[in-house]
């Protein structure tokens, strides 16, 4: 069943993380550039479950879970917090939130 | 052979949506473009044997997780439109140049030098996975090596929620809050 060799869902890995790079990167929207971190984060998991197979030991499966927890805390806060800012300034364009801008 | 032909398949439908997810005008758009690179990766999961991880990748991950994000688009407005004027020039070209040299590094080492790891002992994987099923083991190594790491999400867990509690509540109710908080203390004090 498993005759692909690892190295090619690496490569997919690594393509689709920089696809999140540049994405949250170029993106203004707030909400936008979220969903290309969870992009990225989708990409490190496929790292791991690659890794996890290539070792032969199931470790790697539970990095993915610890991941799973951490974005799902980072995305609840964050939405919270564009939530905040929507509510005081009225807009979610990154560019509009610069009071700490030197 | 069906293993390659479903991981072509899986290769051409994440990347395309990975890619519609940079053209996409709309909020929802990029959102469901996303789920759809999630469910695709959940399926380079089972293909590689982590039958556990893929059922969660699905539930929490393009379930709970993208309802979440939906749920606050439709909360800040659909139609509100993204601007689209870059303010910094040449960001939009220096942000797609150093992005295709780290996908070009990236995918140079994967197809390379991923065979110094030993990927003779990726047999092993699947004996696990006939043996005591994938889901046993990951309970068995997660509920003793990862204890603590464990124990720790839930911490992590609980926290975020006391954050969020507290950045989403209204300003009034903060007002009405503290001025009720006194009143209670000198209840107990009573």
């Amino acid at each position: 069943m498993t005759e692909v060799a690892p190295g090619y869902y690496l490569a997919l890995a690594g393509l689709m993380f920089s696809i999140g790079v540049i994405g949250a990167l170029v993106r203004r929207n707030a909400i936008v550039i979220f969903m290309f971190i969870e992009l990225m984060l989708n990409a490190v998991n496929l790292m791991f479950v690659t890794f996890s197979r290539i070792r032969g030991s199931v470790d790697g499966q539970i990095l993915v879970f610890f991941v799973l927890v951490v974005a799902a805390a980072e995305a609840v806060v964050g939405l919270a917090i564009i939530l905040v800012i929507v509510r005081r300034r009225a807009s979610a364009n990154v560019d509009d939130v610069s009071l700490l801008r030197w | 052979m069906i293993a390659l032909i479903v991981f072509g398949a899986v290769f051409v439908f994440a990347l395309g949506c990975s890619i519609a997810m940079l053209f996409a005008k709309n909020a929802v758009h990029t959102a469901l473009f996303l789920v759809g690179s999630q469910v695709a990766l959940a399926v380079a999961f089972l293909l590689q044997g982590a039958h556990f991880v893929a059922a969660v990748q699905i539930i929490i991950y393009a379930g709970a997780i993208m309802v979440l994000f939906l749920f606050v688009v439709m909360l800040l407005g659909v139609d509100r439109s993204e601007v689209l004027v870059e303010p910094l020039p040449a960001q939009r070209q220096v942000a797609l140049g150093l992005g295709t040299l780290l996908a070009a590094g990236i995918t140079y080492i994967a197809l390379t030098s991923v065979d110094l790891i030993g990927a003779d002992r990726t047999q092993a994987l699947a004996a696990i996975n006939r043996d005591p099923g994938n889901v046993l083991a990951v309970a068995r190594t997660l509920f003793s090596r990862y204890l603590l790491g464990f124990e720790a999400t839930s911490v992590l867990l609980v926290t975020a929620i006391v954050g969020v509690m507290v950045l989403a509540r209204r300003v009034d109710s903060v007002t009405s809050l503290s001025a009720s908080t006194p009143s209670s203390e000198e209840r107990e004090v009573a």
